[in-house]
Parts: structure tokens; sequence; C-alpha cells
């Protein structure tokens, strides 16, 4: 029982002492750091200026490019007639709906291809089809079946989602070694018990990776469901000014369109650091 | 002595688009209780194959396994497993992995636990039950899949080539580690392998077989002198040479 050596921790050996070398080596890295955040801070203040500056001073036209102090102006005209949130709530409700159903539904979808070789092998020539059908053009289908109304935008989005979850999932655990299932059958383990003692927990990082493309893929089926269908909601917003050529709505929802996506993004990667921080 | 595992007229055929593959035939032999067998083999012999349908995980085409005097229709808890590579989950701790197969049984009672953790004890793995698979090196992983495969208290142990995916010297130090723990916890041990010197090294006897299909052409009987049998040790024998010369020459490889 010699080998009981353990792997010692990489930032062991610098605690004990600092040389000066590592302490410059530790400033240049902090300036670094510092320098990138104020480029990317002044990129955006520098764009911001240039673009109020160049439509106040008419060197291009705020009514078809709209202009920061406007945008800021139609968010707070939004907010005292009370729509704003309520835009922003059901594009965000109907965007995480799909977005949950469509990484549930597919991961389900998924263990069944993968306990049923023969349906998978059945199914694989409609998956393709499906896959590589554009879905957008199912739209009209949608609001014909469902009524234009959230629902068909929600199955907008799934439609969108739910075959790449699908495959990706399956293809995780497809990738998975063999031998970890053999593990498992010497053991006398049934199917069920392959299925939750390896195949989920080790296709962890697999369906983490769905989830955030599937945040994409949801604000690309919300947005263009709302095109289609919508009473309300941040698409409907983009598409009504658009019609009636208010510039500066459009690019206000634009914006928060952004912001929500964004933050909705984070929110998925904070849940993967929360969920695997003590696995390293 | 009695035999524990007894194996029949096994032969074993696979079936392919592109036709059949008869991988085994006509095997015949029989493990002592308490008996270290060796198989060796040029690739693609079977060997693996043998040793999955002595678990029950396959069914033999034709022929019969026998397991202290019952029949093989599948999976048994007589028989421990090994694998390839220590297959630890990386997602579980040391003892959550080493209770895996208690859990799959559904024989995780208190005493069965308490027992893992003796087994975490006794080998020098206690103060890193709550660890992380990746913070143990090779060695230690390679042992913490032996505990896990203890734990459910098998009688047999199929071996199959557990030590291939260590490098040399490590390998030459968990060959003693776990043969010292297999011989402790007194458990009969079929291993798998196509080193020479590791099969006659850790058995008391080594079946080789012939290529495909794999048959059995010949069984050494390993008789040493050495003081202390261990397959550090057993390497340093004066007859080890002699033996091994012998396999190398039934072996017939030719490049």
């Amino acid at each position: 029982m010699s080998n009981l050596e353990q792997k010692s921790s990489p930032c062991r050996a610098n605690l004990a002492v600092i040389s000066q070398e590592h302490q410059e080596y530790l400033r240049r890295a902090k300036m670094r750091k510092l320098w990138i955040l104020f480029i990317q801070l002044l990129i955006l203040v520098v764009a911001l200026a240039l673009w109020e500056i160049c439509a106040d001073a008419k060197i291009v036209d705020p009514f078809i490019t709209s202009q920061p102090s406007r945008i800021l102006n139609t968010i707070m005209r939004l907010y005292q007639e009370g729509v704003l949130f309520q835009h922003i709530g059901i594009t965000c409700l109907e965007a995480v709906v799909g977005f949950v159903l469509g990484t549930l539904l597919g991961t389900i979808i998924a263990i069944c291809l993968w306990w049923s070789e023969f349906l998978c092998k059945i199914l694989e020539p409609y998956l393709v089809v499906i896959n590589s059908l554009p879905k957008i053009a199912l739209g009209p289908v949608f609001i014909v079946w469902i009524g234009a109304g959230p629902a068909a935008i929600i199955v907008m989005t799934l439609a969108i989602s739910l075959i790449v979850t699908v495959l990706e999932v399956l293809n995780g655990f497809l990738a998975i070694d063999g031998d970890k299932i053999k593990l498992i059958q010497t053991f006398g383990g049934t199917k069920s018990q392959i299925l939750t003692k390896v195949l989920l927990p080790a296709s962890f990082p697999t369906i983490i990776n769905a989830l955030k493309i599937n945040v994409g893929l949801s604000w690309v089926g919300v947005i263009v469901g709302e095109f289609l269908v919508s009473k309300a909601g941040l698409g409907y917003l983009i598409v009504y000014g658009g019609q009636v050529f208010k510039l500066d709505l459009v690019m206000t929802s634009v914006i928060i369109l952004g912001i929500a996506a964004t933050l909705m993004y984070q929110g998925v990667v904070l849940l993967e650091k929360l969920l695997v921080k003590n696995k390293l | 002595m009695n035999h524990v595992v007894e194996i029949h007229n096994v032969g074993m055929k696979y079936q392919s688009l592109n036709g059949e593959i008869t991988a085994l035939d006509a095997i015949d032999f029989s493990v002592r209780d308490g008996e270290f067998v060796s198989i060796v083999g040029p690739s693609g012999c079977g060997k693996s194959t043998l040793l999955s349908i002595i678990s029950g995980l396959v069914s033999a085409t034709t022929g019969s396994v026998w397991l202290c005097g019952e029949k093989v229709t599948g999976t048994s808890p007589k028989i421990g497993y090994m694998l390839q590579k220590d297959h630890l989950f990386e997602w579980r701790t040391i003892y959550q992995n080493v209770i895996l197969g208690l859990e799959i049984r559904k024989a995780a009672t208190p005493e069965a636990k308490e027992r893992a953790l003796i087994l975490l004890k006794t080998y020098g793995l206690y103060d890193f039950k709550d660890k992380y698979p990746n913070q143990l090196s090779g060695g230690m992983r390679q042992r913490v899949a032996l505990i896990r495969t203890l734990v459910t208290d098998p009688q047999i142990l199929l071996l199959d080539e557990p030590f291939s995916a260590l490098d040399y010297q490590t390998r030459l130090m968990v060959n003693d580690d776990i043969y010292a723990i297999i011989k402790k916890e007194n458990k009969t041990a079929l291993l798998v392998t196509h080193d020479i010197s590791e099969s006659i090294s850790m058995a008391d006897r080594v079946i080789l077989l012939s290529k495909r299909p794999g048959t059995v052409k010949n069984i050494y009987e390993v008789r040493l002198n050495c003081d202390k049998r261990t397959p550090l040790a057993s390497r340093e024998a004066p007859e080890f040479r002699h033996i091994f010369q012998e396999i190398w020459k039934g072996l017939d490889v030719h490049v």
C-alpha cells in the first residue's frame, strides 16, 4: 500500500512564498483585466454618444435610426402607460415556458429513443426531415390549428427547440462508454437503473449544453411566433413599430429583448455553476 | 477441493449480416475454490467473451457454465467483475462509488454500508471517502474499483485485463496490491490478460487459449520456489523464465 500519494493541488506551492516575479505577474494580469473592462465600456459609451450626436445634428435621420434619448423616452412613455412590463412579461413567459417544455420533452423523447433502439431506427428518417425543415414554415399551420394566441407562440418555440434537444441529448447518451453500462449490468442492474445511475448523471453536462442552445432558440421561436400572431409582447411591438414607422419603438423593443435574452442565458450559466460546483 | 467454476463444452458464435463468427469452441475447464487462474491468448481469441459468459452477461451458444453446482442463467451475486478501466463515476464520491453495487442490488443495508467503510479503512482509503475520483491516483482508483466489487461479497472475481490502462510501473505495484487484497479476502479469481509475465506472476494455473476460434490449447501449473508468493517476488523465481518460455512457444506468435 505504498502508492498513497494524493495529487497535490497546484496552488499550494504558491501560497508559501510569493516571489516578486509572481507579484508582478499578478499585477499585470489584474491591469489587463481592468483595461479590457474599460475599453468595453468605452465602446458602449462612444457608440451611444455618436448615435445621439449624429441624430441631433441631423447627420443621420432620427426618424429612421432613432436615438438613445428617444429610446429612453419611449421606455418612460411605455412605463407611464403601464404596458412596459406587460409586454416584457408576456414575452418572457412565453420564452421560459417554451424553453422549459422544450428541454423536458426533448429529454424525455431522447430517453424513449434510447430505450428502444427499434423505435429509434423507425423514427430516424422522420427526425432527419423534421430537423432539416425550417420550422418557421409551420407557423401558419399552428395558427390555424391552435388559434392566434400565446399557445401558438409556445408551440412555435417548442417546434424550433425540441428536435435539437432530442438529438443533442440522444447523442450524449450514445457517447457514454459502453463499459460503464456493462459495470451496472455486472451487478445485475436493470435498464432503468442504467438510466438513473449512469445515463442521466453522465449526460448532465450535455443537458446543460442543450439548455444553453435552447435559450437562444426559444427567443427565436417566441419572436417569430409574435411576429405572426400576437397582440402583445416585444415581438408584437417590433412588428407594430415597423408597420407604423415608429422606429423608436422598434429600437426600444430590440434593446429590451437583448437584455432579457442575455439575463436568461446568464441564469442558465448560474444554474450550471450551482449544480456542478462540487463535481470538480 | 471443490470446483467453484465449471465450464463444460462452451462454444460461442456471433451472428452478423456478413456471416457467422465462431469466437469460442468446446471450452472445458474448472477452477477450484480459492484458486487464482489466468487466461492468456492472442488478441481476439475470445478471452473477454469467455468472462462475459461466466458472469452470465452473455449466454453461450453451446455448453454450460456452473457456479458452485448451480447452472448460470443470468448474472449472479456470486460473481464480482472488474473491467479494464476503473470506471469510477466522477459525479459520485469514493464512498458513493464503492456502494454502487449495493444500491443496484438493493442491498444497501446499514451492515453492508458499515462493511464498505471497514473495507475502505482496511485498504487505506478511508480518508479519501468523501473525495471525488479525479482527486485520486490511477493505482488508488483501481483499488477503489476492487473494493466496489468486494463490497457485494462475491465468491469469484472475474478480472478482465484490469491493469491494461495503467503505466508499467504503476501496473507492477497494482498487481501486488490487488493480489494481496484478493488473497486476504479469500476470493477465487479468474484473470484475463495478454501479458504473459503478469499471468504467471499472479496465477496458480495459466490457461492458454488458441487463436479464433478460441479453444483451450494448454494448461500450465505455476509452481514457483519463492518464500512468499507475491506477483513481484514470483517474477524473481528461477522457474518463472521456463514457464514464460513454454507459454511463449505455445502462443505461437507470428509477426
